[in-house]
């Protein structure tokens, strides 16, 4: 990453397990195990390839390589990568599906400044 | 029971596999539907497409997405039956999947999957759209005829609206496989006209296309 353009960001590695409440104002990048709720609204999340989510994420972008059980809330953007598996509902403004990603839930598409849009 | 195909290739699905298009009345009608009124409950038991969820949404429908067919080869769904045999058990299947509340959909694009789901839960199965189905509401469904093979490609579609549908071969690696090995799933069966009238028996209405790429169109009506 390009150091002039680092930002905070937080990391459960892909040996911890967390179980609670997330929330808080910089990024946070998941490979580990969180079951629970996850909170940060003005901030990013990523569920690495380890990852395995059973929490609803509320966020402003989230993308997806792991596994994900939970209703998840984009104010911005969601990426759902090639091996990302999600069940729950999903809202967001646009949405990105990489093919073989899988996704078994609900999709509402909230059109605000302009039309949603979703591309693989 | 196989449930794959056998296969000497086992390279993964990419980004750049090979998309067929075919022309589908059965779509066709469909897109009408969906091209004039919104706010329509849509079910989509493919395997997850962005064009088509981009479609539903872009036009102010509701899109649920659930992959039946790969659900239904979670061997933790797996039993045996009176006789040893290894069967999905299809009230277990039916708590985990398709749990919606009853009249809840305008349209349910079932796809091919009838044809290459295993046989005990093709009838739940269908009683269960029945249920979540508004009455009025359309279901689309594709069946080989006699003239495919066991070895006929399992797609998956994508739809823009029109009566043309982008076809995808679809793969899965088997369970307990890595995902370099995934696989196309196997014709389980072909079903004739009265098998399917039979399979819809509760339905209000039935309408059959006949195609050329030996497929079967049904249209049904709740």
């Amino acid at each position: 990453m390009d150091p002039s353009q680092a930002k905070e960001l937080a990391t459960i590695g892909k040996s911890l397990v967390i179980k609670g409440e997330l929330s808080g104002s910089e990024d946070l990048y998941i490979d580990g195990q969180v079951e629970g709720s996850i909170d940060l609204r003005t901030h990013s999340v990523t569920i690495g390839p380890n990852g395995n989510v059973k929490a609803g994420i509320n966020a402003k972008a989230i993308v997806v390589q792991g596994r994900v059980d939970g209703s998840l809330s984009a104010a911005d953007r969601l990426d759902l990568r090639k091996s990302a598996v999600v069940t729950g509902d999903v809202t967001t403004q646009r949405i990105s599906i990489e093919e073989g990603a899988f996704l078994k839930g609900k999709v509402d598409i909230q059109k605000e400044a302009g039309k949603g849009a979703a591309s693989s | 029971m196989k449930l794959f195909r056998s296969s000497s290739n086992q390279s993964e699905t990419s980004a750049t596999q090979q998309k067929l298009t075919r022309r589908s009345s059965g779509i066709g009608e469909i897109a009408r539907v969906l091209n004039s009124q919104e706010g329509l409950y849509v079910l989509d038991l493919g395997s997850t497409s962005a064009n088509n969820i981009q479609f539903f949404t872009g036009h102010g429908h509701k899109n649920y997405s659930e992959d039946l067919l790969r659900f239904s080869l979670d061997p933790s769904l797996r039993v045996q039956d009176a006789n040893g045999n290894s069967i999905v058990d299809p009230d277990k299947f039916l708590r985990e999947n398709l749990s919606y509340q009853n009249g809840q959909f305008d349209i349910v694009l079932c796809w091919n999957l009838p044809d290459y789901m295993e046989e005990n839960l093709v009838k739940p199965t269908i009683d269960r759209l029945w249920s979540v189905m508004k009455p009025g509401g359309l279901l689309l469904a594709f069946f080989h005829t006699r003239d495919a093979g066991p070895d006929s490609v399992c797609y998956r579609y994508h739809v823009d609206g029109t009566d043309m549908l982008e076809m995808q071969e679809v793969k899965f690696a088997p369970p307990g496989r890595p995902s370099s090995e995934k696989q196309s799933p196997r014709l389980q069966r072909v079903f004739n006209n009265r098998h399917i009238e039979n399979l819809f028996r509760d339905f209000a209405s039935i309408k059959f296309f006949l195609a050329r790429d030996a497929i079967r169109e049904v249209l049904v009506v709740r």
